[in-house]
């Protein structure tokens, strides 16, 4: 036993409210050898995988200390004087979920969410169907954020020089060194924050600049909208920001944007986007996008014409098309590798839809090619059709980059005497010319509020732990500028404080709450009348005026925003000339771009299990980043998947395992940023590598000049779809749109169903009352995973860890399948969601000798996990795979916050067990109770399954299809419905609606990619 | 003695004996029972003794680490949720099937050769089987509920087994089987047990003999006796030998996956197991007749006639290859001609020729009379069957599985350390009951040998 420090032990006991339950001193020192002592001691010690690897992997991911328990809050009575439920109260029924409305900031905007909270306690993030940002539909950040405010490894107490201290110690401490800048009115202060999108926050630290006029507030992210701004600026001479409206396209052209899983209004734009292919209820126009891409992303993968060219060359695609249009120089129209068809389809389809197309440029591409997306928008007549501008969503716009660099050279200089850093984490992810970590050693006091005592906190003398935000009040504006008022759903697990409260506190208030800063900048707007907006008063969103700030404050929490809080749109200048074409880069030149991670973003999230372990949309690659390049590419490089890459930039190497992605242009690697993390917790430190050394600022989204060198070596990749073709299979069967008018039903014509007489038994079960079915629109899924991470969140999916990965063990309910088809350098490529498709003849169960998977009443494949032996034999049977055997014991049955975010109506499952895909039938029950006590048949829309409650484009539909007036009994009577293997006779209940896609039509294949089967092949 | 036999001519067939000249009543009793009562035990008994004991030690650890950990410690993954459990399971039980075949079918029919080897090969029928018993109890996730789960017994719940499955169907048959076996294969015993007590010279042996002879005395009433039970054992086991295979084939052809969905399942399984069968017999015997001088007893004509049937069995199963890939071919579903030549080009298309290598062109050596003759070379070939047959459902199971309907969810397979020390944890398990066997039982039957010696046919049980 070590020698323990008994003066330090009690200060800690002091200073931790609670009842905090400990075995031994050993225990409350919290030393390695007692963590280590209960690691082995434990019953998961008896689950370690038999590999040292996979075995450190485990106990990162599940390992548990019990000296986390004390720690819980929502196992812990407050120190206040509470009510015990004689009365229960009116909201509040035990086992009922109630739904709050609030907003996630993320990215340089808020994501609107509802959260489920369980008797006080988050547990699951939805969808707030009626913010005009979003209409709907969640992502993967925002499904997966309820991980994070429970994540075992977020930062606990305030930290001075690595020792635990208090937040009181900590604030007269700050006075000190505020009163000292006071005097030199903030000369030496500089506030490092993210993107701010509070109002209320920016507006405290505006009035602490004001009172503090040499202080400096600097904002910085990792994945900035830099360019946006610079090219907004560079076209129209100030920061504006370029709202869609994909609802108002026929024709859309995407310079390397990723507009349908990035950027601040992904969420939206997906929806209109998706709304004007969707081919249902009568719809049959479909609108065209053209994809001008660096490497294959979601939005590609939807294209109908996908053009792959290097990052460098898309400024090019985009001048040769502007000189089409009838701007710029009409010497550029030609770009090496481009076919000139193509080019001359986007330039005719674009000119012909005048008002009705839309340009996009990607966040990633240079100002140049957002000052040509906005010179061709307002060359086709777009602005103010499909194209609006407003102010940024962002409080103070401003040039991050150059405002870090600033602030890195007065760092430097000895200008900065403290240096507050809030959320950001720029000694992990600031370019590495600005050698922010030796820099910060120039500063006198440094401080760091944070969820994580990540890198940036190892370096800072203070750490303050950070609220989540389901732990605070706040607010936050939406890309469109609608503004939500974030209320908490939960008091702060751990002593958390607030940005706002730590804001008030530089400014020398640090007893304000961020409930009374929210609210009292709410009051002054709203007596103001200055509206949330630009202009106007604050009304209900009928327009009628509030009776009191108190109604104005209860409508706006129960809504989710504050109504009529949408930026209007503004004029802007016409579109300079365009800007001066760089140089063309030599047509056999490699290029290494980057991209922020599509599941861990700028890092952040690292420490997320379900993202980590969330396959990539395109690569389909879990726990770790790779450099993508297409396999001819590979092949001039003398490397093949899993060899090790040796890239160098500015003198700085890492090396990367190299996949070879079909669809990746020629000459250009792509490789993510947010990997690598050292200090992000126990489940994302050091997984994949950290490529941050090789982005100098010169070189953030394309490196100007690198080597790529094979390093020796291999490493081990973890892919959850090992097979991408189709193998001239139907599983997924596509038209073209010219196809489909002329055969609506051409989905049957390309398998074979059998009819309902196909049968042995005479007296078939009649599903009499409800008969519960899915449809599922290819047409619609853009494979954002959002899905992927709702199902596990609502259904305690676990993580497994990639060694269990790389053995094909992954839990994941719901997937999406990628297949290509055509050549593997530019294939087409589809998604399929596949879960579990609660067939009506299922194979799975009548194999199971103990009967552990049975038919419901209504139709649903049940699966007792009770009765569940694991003998795998339903899996053998099931023609989609979609089971999942829990071979170990996956679910962490030990951690104590982790208890916390696990829904408690759905079982924990056990080692050995099968699970699967439900229906979410804990929904399906809820909705029964309820109509049942209300006497009434449950309605249509009443029960909403986690998958698709998360889709941004409601590509799945849940219903009761003996309701004919039901959604997806309407769906399920298109022509385009099939169902996957429906030859087989299992009759599933999840029924697909074929792909369609818009070619133009001189470049339309003579055959639709799904025609290329054999039509009829059966298999009986 | 075979090898002389092999230098000179060989004679015809029929002229070679079942028991070799020169033997009498006397010799055969002394013989055969002084193996277990007087000899030495010879040296390379506690060899291989040893070895299976070492390997049952390595079954053991690899049962608590399965118990302990989960079934993740073997190679099983979704897609192919089966492996070497599957694999090993059907391959023992398929080694089972020709004790039961000699002692029964073979008995119905008056094939006196098979007196020579019936005790051996029904010995290694229960060991087989006891061997295979373990997979289907272990392969499941919560062996501690399977346990009795599986079983139709009354409860509150009104909860019964799913009888649709074929694995309930594996219950009954793989433990009717076992049952069976084990009865006869005791009945067949008592004669000799009550001979070994007779002869026993020390206290100890001779209590045991005498219980487990139960009393036989050899009086004719006792030989009626047990000559009606033991044909109405024999009828009994006839058709388990038939219905046991197909049973387990149908867990293959019940489903729906393409590769096991196969109407010839079922007899191409019997006659893998009788030739898998036959091949483990000449794999235990050739070595064992060597060890204990047992050449009188086991002639050349045994081993001709276990060759030949080999090669006839040989052919059904390749006859089965054949089948299962035309009729994929001929059926034209895309899914059925996709696993044949996925089988045959795709990852394990090496699991695919060796099976045609061992199971297919090896045994076609058997025509060559002087092979059959030759107990080295047949020894070797027993051995490559016996390979041959663990790959046949290697293939059948791991390719069907690994790719089926929908490419996204294809796989691969391979077998961890865990697997491969519980699958020669299983071989330990069968060699060390089989020398335990072999030292305390006689392993050829010593009242039936007496009957082919001459003037042994009236009086069968005396000194």
């Amino acid at each position: 036993m070590r020698d323990i420090d008994l003066a330090r032990l009690r200060a800690r006991l002091e200073q931790e409210s609670g009842q905090r339950w400990w075995r031994g001193l050993d225990e409350l020192a919290d030393t390695p050898e007692f963590r280590d002592m209960l690691h082995r001691e434990f019953p998961e010690a008896a689950t370690e995988f038999d590999d040292p690897k996979g075995r450190r992997d485990f106990l990162k991911l599940m390992g548990a200390s019990l000296a986390l328990a004390g720690a819980t809050a929502c196992t812990r009575q407050p120190p206040e004087k509470i009510v015990p439920y004689v009365r229960q109260p009116e909201e509040i029924v035990p086992g009922k979920p109630l739904f709050f409305a609030t907003a996630m900031p993320f990215a340089g905007a808020a994501t609107p969410v509802l959260v489920e909270s369980h008797m006080g306690r988050p547990t699951k993030i939805e969808a707030n169907p009626d913010h005009p940002a979003t209409r709907g539909g969640t992502d993967v950040f925002s499904q997966a954020s309820v991980l994070q405010l429970y994540d075992p490894d977020r930062s606990k107490a305030v930290k001075h020089l690595d020792a635990i201290s208090t937040w009181g110690d900590f604030t007269t401490r700050l006075a000190g060194a505020m009163n000292a800048q006071r005097a030199l009115q903030g000369a030496g202060l500089r506030i490092l924050t993210e993107t701010v999108v509070s109002p209320t926050l920016a507006a405290q630290l505006q009035a602490l600049l004001e009172s503090m006029p040499q202080a400096k507030w600097v904002q910085w992210e990792p994945v900035s909208r830099d360019h946006v701004r610079a090219g907004a600026k560079l076209a129209l001479g100030e920061y504006v920001e370029p709202q869609y409206r994909f609802d108002q396209a026929d024709v859309v052209l995407s310079l390397d944007a990723d507009f349908l899983t990035e950027g601040p209004g992904r969420l939206r734009y997906a929806r209109d986007f998706i709304a004007k292919r969707r081919l249902t209820a009568g719809q049959t126009a479909m609108n065209r996008l053209y994809v001008v891409e660096s490497t294959p992303s979601p939005t590609g993968v939807k294209a109908d014409h996908r053009i792959r060219v290097r990052a460098g060359d898309v400024e090019h695609v985009a001048r040769a098309v502007a000189a089409g249009a009838g701007i710029g120089d009409a010497a550029a129209a030609t770009v090496p590798g481009l076919d000139p068809a193509v080019l001359k389809a986007v330039v005719a389809d674009l000119t012909s839809h005048r008002g009705r197309s839309l340009v996009v440029a990607g966040e990633t591409q240079p100002p140049a090619v957002h000052a040509l997306a906005h010179a061709l928008n307002q060359a086709l007549g777009n602005v103010g059709t499909t194209v609006v501008y407003t102010p940024t969503p962002e409080a103070v716009p401003s040039e991050q980059l150059a405002a870090l660099t600033e602030l890195a050279g007065e760092m430097e200089a000895g200008k900065v005497d403290v240096l507050v850093i809030m959320s950001a984490n720029p000694v992990y992810a600031a370019p590495p010319d600005l050698r922010f970590a030796d820099r910060m050693n120039k500063v006198g006091l440094r401080i760091h509020v944070g969820l994580y005592e990540d890198e940036t906190a190892e370096l800072c003398h203070w750490h303050i732990p950070e609220t989540h935000y389901l732990e605070t009040w706040s607010d936050a504006r939406a890309f469109d500028g609608t503004a939500t008022i974030c209320q908490p759903l939960v008091a702060p697990l751990y002593d958390n404080v607030s940005p706002h409260q730590f804001v008030s506190a530089l400014a020398g208030r640090s007893d304000r709450t961020a409930h009374d800063l929210v609210r009292e900048f709410w009051t002054e707007r709203f007596a103001g009348g200055g509206g949330a907006g630009q202009g106007g008063a604050l009304a209900r969103a009928d327009g009628t005026a509030f009776g009191s700030f108190d109604d104005f404050w209860r409508q706006a929490l129960h809504d989710g925003f504050v109504a009529g809080s949408a930026f209007p749109a503004r004029t802007v200048a016409a579109a300079a000339s365009l800007p001066p074409a760089s140089e063309p880069a030599p047509a056999d030149a490699l290029e290494l771009a980057f991209r922020p991670d599509p599941n861990l973003w700028d890092g952040r999230f690292a420490n997320l299990g379900w993202l980590q372990e969330l396959p990539r949309p395109v690569t389909k690659i879990v726990w770790d980043n790779v450099v993508v390049m297409s396999p001819s590419t590979a092949a001039s490089l003398g490397v093949a998947n899993e060899d090790l890459l040796a890239l160098t930039v500015s003198g700085q190497t890492v090396s990367l395992p190299v996949w070879t992605l079909p669809g990746q242009p020629d000459r250009t690697l792509m490789v993510t940023i947010g990997h690598g993390r050292r200090r992000a917790g126990r489940v994302g430190n050091g997984v994949g590598v950290d490529v941050t050394p090789i982005r100098p600022s010169q070189g953030l989204w394309r490196a100007a000049g690198f080597e790529a060198k094979k390093a020796g070596g291999r490493y081990r990749i973890a892919c959850t779809q090992g097979h991408f073709s189709l193998e001239g299979r139907n599983h997924v069967r596509v038209a073209t749109l010219g196809q489909y008018r002329h055969d609506p039903e051409f989905a049957h014509h390309l398998g074979h169903e059998p009819g309902p007489e196909m049968t042995l038994h005479g007296n078939e079960w009649k599903y009499e009352g409800n008969a519960w079915g899915m449809s599922v629109d290819l047409n619609a899924c853009t494979g954002c995973n959002a899905c992927v991470v709702a199902c596990q969140a609502e259904n305690n999916i676990p993580v497994v860890g990639k060694e269990q990965v790389l053995r094909q063990r992954e839990m994941h309910w719901i997937r999406i399948d990628r297949y290509y088809t055509g050549s593997v350098d530019d294939p087409e490529m589809f998604y399929q969601p596949m879960m579990c498709q609660h067939c009506e003849t299922a194979p799975c169960e009548v194999v199971c000798p103990v009967a552990a998977t049975a038919h419901s009443a209504e139709g649903l494949n049940d699966m007792v996990y009770n009765r569940c032996v694991g003998t795998r034999y339903c899996s053998h049977n099931c023609p989609y795979k979609v089971r999942r055997f829990n071979f170990f014991l996956y679910s962490d049955w030990t951690t104590p916050s982790l208890k916390l975010v696990r829904n408690p109506d759905v079982t924990v499952r056990s080692r050995g067990v099968m699970e699967k895909c439900t229906f979410c039938v804990q929904r399906i029950n809820l909705a029964r109770i309820d109509a049942k006590r209300e006497n009434r048949a449950i309605r249509d829309g009443e029960i909403t399954t986690a998958c698709e409650g998360a889709c941004p484009t409601q590509a799945i539909v849940f219903g009761n299809i003996n309701d004919a007036n039901a959604r997806v009994t309407a769906l399920k009577k298109e022509p385009r419905t099939y169902g996957v293997l429906a030859e087989l006779n299992t009759r599933p209940r999840t029924t697909y609606l074929a792909a369609v896609r818009n070619p133009h039509p001189d470049l339309a294949p003579a055959t639709p990619a799904g025609a290329e089967h054999t039509p009829a092949e059966t298999t009986h | 003695m075979a090898t002389e036999v092999t230098r000179q001519r060989i004679p015809p067939t029929d002229e070679i004996p079942i028991v070799a000249p020169g033997q009498s009543l006397k010799t055969v009793t002394e013989k055969i029972a002084d193996i277990v009562l007087r000899l030495k035990t010879p040296l390379s008994w506690f060899f291989g003794f040893t070895v299976g004991f070492l390997l049952l030690q390595g079954l053991l650890v690899a049962i608590m680490m399965l118990l302990f950990k989960g079934i993740g410690v073997w190679g099983v993954n979704m897609p192919v949720g089966w492996g070497f459990d599957i694999i090993n399971f059907v391959w023992w039980i398929g080694i089972g099937h020709a004790g039961t075949l000699i002692s029964a079918i073979l008995f119905l029919f008056r094939q006196q050769w098979r007196m020579s080897i019936n005790r051996a090969a029904e010995a290694m029928t229960l060991f087989a089987v006891a061997c295979a018993l373990l997979y289907p109890f272990f392969h499941t996730g919560r062996p501690w509920l399977a346990l009795y789960w599986l079983l139709p017994y009354p409860n509150a719940m009104g909860m019964w087994p799913q009888f649709r499955s074929p694995l309930i169907w594996d219950v009954f048959a793989v433990s009717t089987y076992g049952t069976v076996s084990a009865l006869f294969w005791f009945t067949g015993l008592i004669p000799d047990l009550a001979t070994l007590r007779d002869r026993a010279t020390k206290r100890v042996p001779k209590f045991i003999y005498g219980v487990l002879s139960f009393g036989w005395r050899g009086s004719a009433i006792h030989w009626r006796r047990y000559e009606i039970a033991y044909m109405l054992l024999a009828g009994l086991s006839t058709p388990l030998v038939l219905s046991v295979h197909t049973v387990v084939s149908f867990d293959f052809a019940v489903s729906l996956l393409p590769g096991w969905h196969a109407t010839i399942f079922p007899p191409y399984f019997v006659a893998g197991a009788i030739f898998s069968g036959f091949a483990m017999v000449l794999t235990l015997l050739i070595p064992l007749r060597a060890i204990y001088g047992l050449q009188s007893y086991i002639t050349a004509r045994h081993l001709d006639v276990m060759a030949k049937v080999m090669l006839a069995t040989g052919w059904i199963v390749f006859y089965g290859y054949l089948m299962e890939a035309f009729v994929a071919w001929y059926s034209g579903v895309q899914y059925e001609r996709f696993v044949i030549w996925n089988r045959m080009t795709g990852p394990y298309w090496w699991a695919f020729w060796a099976l045609i290598l061992c199971n297919g062109l090896v045994p076609q050596l058997l025509w060559i009379r002087k092979v059959r003759y030759t107990p080295v070379i047949l020894f070797a070939i027993s051995i490559v069957v016996n390979i041959g047959m663990w790959l046949e459902r290697y293939v059948i199971i791991v390719t069907s599985l690994h790719r089926d309907f929908l490419p996204s969810s294809w796989g691969m397979y391979s077998g961890t350390m865990w697997d491969w020390s519980f699958y020669l944890g299983t071989i330990g398990l069968f060699l060390t009951l089989f020398y335990l066997f072999i030292r305390v039982l006689p392993m050829i039957s010593i009242f039936e040998m007496r009957t082919l010696v001459p003037g042994g046919q009236a009086k069968a049980h005396s000194e």
